[in-house]
């Protein structure tokens, strides 16, 4: 495994490397006095050098875990390790290993964007000539190097956001762990903050992110885990997790058959191939989209409708486009020819509102 | 702690090393601010309580030297107080500064320490200053150098005990309402501190020795005292040292509980 940098003393305390990056078994935490657990019995685990997100509307647990799991939270029971260190045994251990971008800026606006950086390190005990060093190159690599003298006071929250993860890799941490990393960022930092990330996974550094970004979560996670209510609902990758919603791939063909052919019969006859669930037949105005973002799905129309002109939405099974081939076989079997044709992917959005519902936090 | 315990241990000494330098470089940038803040007030209290009243004969000949001490104490005890809790306040509250050193690889009761530490060193140096200050506005400072080591040692318990008071405040209040609750604390701590009068003087005054006997304050003033002017009656500077010591204890179990809870849900 490569670091971006080489780990300090500091952080080689009962080291059981070859584990799993972040291990969490059954895993409470009940705050005082509030009828419910924040967090309730999750138990998930994080590969070395994977990016993993912990998706969930506000209030579904996410913070408190990522707390837990960077000892500032206290668990009520269960068991978190990061790093193969005991995080609620060895919390000191456990911060040399990992580091924290809070959803706040929380920067030190006594000291200047590079001090900020080089005290840091100095926390972590990483040596001067060192920490001057890795200062210089994640300022460079962070686009601070020209405001590196400034205080932080008057960075913009762009500036001081990317400056909190350049924080966070001055003492090479084995998980970095971001709460919202793009919240109130703008698209172009965004993609940032998004490239420097991958950038950390490619240096060997495990990666947790929380956030309710559905977009970030798709594309910047090898696995989701969606939470709500203090519980995990669902987790896999964003494709398996899509894949998974049942019906929700779909494929809508408009087809031009013969006058004497019957719309039934050829419904009848697309419903028997493999990978389709169910056929409805579409009335023309409403043929147009593909997926399903969370609405009820079109009513079916009389399948007269149109003499020569069917549309039909298949509910699928299996990916839409490998059915493609199949389906014109068919058709044009039958003397019949696709006109038009749409593909309907669901998305980590429909599958999160489906876990979630549409309720109002 | 398996394993790597010492190196665990050495780590954290390093960090609260760090942390302390960050305190102290920011304070050498700041020097001059730092100094008007801990100086003003004291040298005003003297200027006109030990000299002013003197020339104009509304006080005792004697006065400025019984002020003196106690114009001292109170300095380091407020100083230190001050300085632990107005910037915790602050942290905890608002900025959240503190977040990048609680995330230290070293015991979070040592960040606590750390503040005390410091805002201990920093009242200190405002303390040492009084004494040329006082001499510069009172024209002579009553002190042999033998009274010396037991001086130092009064000032750096007040200071301590000042610090841990802080501390405990700083973690109790929340930003709403630390002006109310300065209002409330402060003024009684400056006024039944033992500062502007003897404690022993105020046999006649029964009530108001008990509540002076309360505040930490007024063992920092007497001890400062029965090492400066001996003559004057004064509570024995070993029951003061004790008093000063079992306040320093019972403060700081409070402060780090309190810390512990504002730091670590």
């Amino acid at each position: 495994m490569t670091r971006a940098f080489p780990a300090t003393s500091a952080t080689s305390v009962t080291a059981t490397d070859g584990g799993p990056a972040v291990e969490v078994r059954d895993l409470v935490k009940r705050y005082p006095k509030r009828p419910v657990n924040a967090v309730d019995g999750i138990s998930f685990t994080v590969g070395r050098g994977e990016i993993f997100g912990l998706l969930g509307p506000n209030g579904a647990g996410k913070t408190t875990t990522i707390g837990v799991l960077t000892t500032r939270v206290k668990a009520t029971s269960g068991s978190a390790n990061v790093g193969g260190v005991d995080v609620v045994a060895h919390p000191v251990a456990a911060r040399a290993r990992l580091a924290v971008v809070p959803q706040r800026v929380n920067l030190d606006r006594a000291l200047t964007a590079r001090q900020n950086l080089v005290f840091h390190a100095a926390y972590h005990g990483v040596p001067v000539a060192e920490r001057n060093r890795r200062a210089d190159a994640v300022l460079e690599q962070f686009g601070l190097a020209d405001r590196a003298k400034d205080k932080v006071d008057f960075y913009s929250g762009g500036m001081g956001q990317r400056l909190l993860i350049a924080r966070a890799m001055m003492h090479a941490p084995e998980v970095l762990f971001l709460d919202e990393p793009s919240t109130g960022l703008d698209p172009q930092a965004r993609l940032f903050v998004w490239d420097r990330i991958r950038e950390m996974r490619a240096n060997g550094v495990t990666i947790v992110l929380t956030t309710h970004d559905m977009d970030e979560a798709a594309t910047l996670a090898d696995r989701v885990g969606i939470m709500d209510h203090g519980t995990l609902l669902a987790l896999d990758t964003p494709d398996a997790l899509t894949r998974s919603l049942p019906g929700s791939t779909t494929l809508d063909l408009t087809i031009a058959h013969a006058a004497g052919d019957s719309p039934a019969a050829i419904i009848g006859e697309l419903s028997a191939v493999r990978g389709v669930e169910q056929v409805e037949s579409v009335a023309s105005d409403q043929s147009g989209g593909g997926g399903m973002p969370g609405g009820p799905p079109p009513a079916p129309a009389a399948p007269q409708s149109a003499p020569s002109e069917l549309r039909v939405r298949l509910y699928l099974t299996s990916e839409a486009a490998a059915l493609i081939a199949p389906v014109t076989e068919l058709l044009l079997g039958r003397g019949a020819r696709l006109t038009a044709i749409s593909l309907g992917e669901p998305s980590l959005e429909d599958v999160f509102i489906s876990l979630t519902g549409r309720d109002l936090r | 702690m398996p394993s790597g315990s010492d190196r665990s241990g050495a780590g954290a000494v390093r960090a609260f090393g760090a942390l302390l330098w960050r305190d102290v470089f920011v304070t050498g940038r700041e020097l001059v601010a730092f100094l008007a803040q801990v100086i003003l007030q004291p040298l005003f209290l003297l200027f006109v309580f030990g000299k002013v009243l003197g020339d104009l004969g509304y006080t005792q000949d004697n006065f400025a030297q019984v002020l003196l001490p106690g114009v001292i104490a109170f300095t380091a005890f407020l100083t230190a107080l001050q300085n632990v809790a107005f910037p915790l306040v602050i942290d905890f509250s608002y900025t959240k500064e503190i977040e990048d050193r609680l995330m230290a690889p070293l015991p979070t009761s040592m960040v606590a320490v750390e503040k005390v530490v410091f805002a201990t060193l920093r009242a200190l140096i405002a303390a040492v200053l009084m004494f040329p200050l006082g001499y510069w506005v009172l024209g002579e400072v009553s002190i042999t150098w033998a009274a010396v080591p037991a001086v130092a040692m009064f000032l750096v318990l007040g200071a301590l005990v000042g610090a841990a008071v802080g501390l405990t405040l700083g973690t109790l209040v929340t930003a709403s309402k630390i002006n109310l609750v300065f209002a409330i604390v402060l003024t009684p701590l400056l006024f039944t501190g033992s500062t502007q009068f003897p404690w022993v003087s105020l046999d006649d005054l029964r009530w108001f020795q008990v509540i002076c006997a309360v505040n930490p304050l007024t063992y920092v003033s007497e001890g400062m005292r029965a090492e400066m002017l001996p003559s004057l009656d004064h509570i024995p500077a070993w029951v003061s040292g004790l008093a000063l010591l079992g306040y320093l204890v019972v403060f700081m179990a409070i402060g780090i509980k309190g810390f512990l809870r504002r730091a670590i849900d």
